[in-house]
């Protein structure tokens, strides 16, 4: 079991509609597990994947890596600072 | 007073505050870059700009570009604040501030500095527009 914080920001906090949960899966979950279940929860996350990217930590990491206990995984949509 | 440094914000930025954090002997030219809320976009009659930032992420993605800079450029110091919140048309979103011994590199890292701000750093911002209505601002994907 795995238990971690997703933490969502501007498109991805209006479509899942809360700043951050606490998620449960069992074995060591990768990133990709990780959004595919966020999109499971929250549908409308579905059609910003694809600019979508995500921070675990807060560093940007790709779909392969693993999530482990305690994590904090930011999906990040496109940024546009400045 | 503590000095400014580097950090994400939602206190209005004084660019004499700015210049004075990068002041250093040896620099013999000192470049600061402001970027400011514009009255129009694409079309659009714009009334002000709301920034969300993630905080913690946005410092370190700061610090991660000072030292990005440093390593291309011969830096004395540099300094990055951005905004969060509420602004409104014509006040400083975010402002850099180099020094160097020499003016190219100032511009250099200055310039380097914002534009990988903007590609690196996770902020986003609405826009607010006459009327009130609110429009998320097109970004691009974060880079590492």
């Amino acid at each position: 079991m795995t238990r971690f914080r997703i933490l969502y920001f501007a498109q991805t906090r209006k479509a899942a509609g809360v700043r951050s949960e606490e998620i449960t899966l069992d074995g060591t979950p990768t990133v990709s597990l990780v959004v595919e279940k966020a999109i499971e929860l929250h549908p409308p996350l579905r059609k910003l994947r694809d600019g979508m990217r995500v921070a675990v930590n807060e560093e940007v990491v790709s779909d392969a890596e693993i999530v482990r206990d305690g994590d904090r995984v930011a999906l990040i949509p496109p940024i546009v600072g400045g | 007073m503590r000095p400014l440094r580097s950090c994400v914000t939602q206190k209005k930025i004084i660019p004499a505050e700015v210049l004075e954090s990068v002041h250093d002997n040896s620099a013999g030219g000192v470049v600061l870059f402001l970027g400011t809320v514009r009255n129009r976009n694409e079309g659009r009659a714009v009334i002000g700009l709301e920034y969300e930032t993630y905080h913690e992420m946005a410092e370190k993605r700061l610090a991660e570009v000072e030292k990005e800079a440093r390593a291309r450029w011969r830096v004395k110091r540099i300094t990055m604040i951005h905004r969060e919140g509420r602004l409104r048309v014509g006040e400083v979103s975010v402002a850099v501030a180099v020094s160097s011994e020499h003016r190219a590199e100032a511009f250099e890292a200055a310039r380097f500095a914002i534009d990988r701000i903007k590609t690196s750093a996770p902020i986003w911002k609405r826009e607010v527009l006459k009327g009130g209505k609110k429009l998320w601002v097109d970004g691009v994907p974060i880079q590492r």
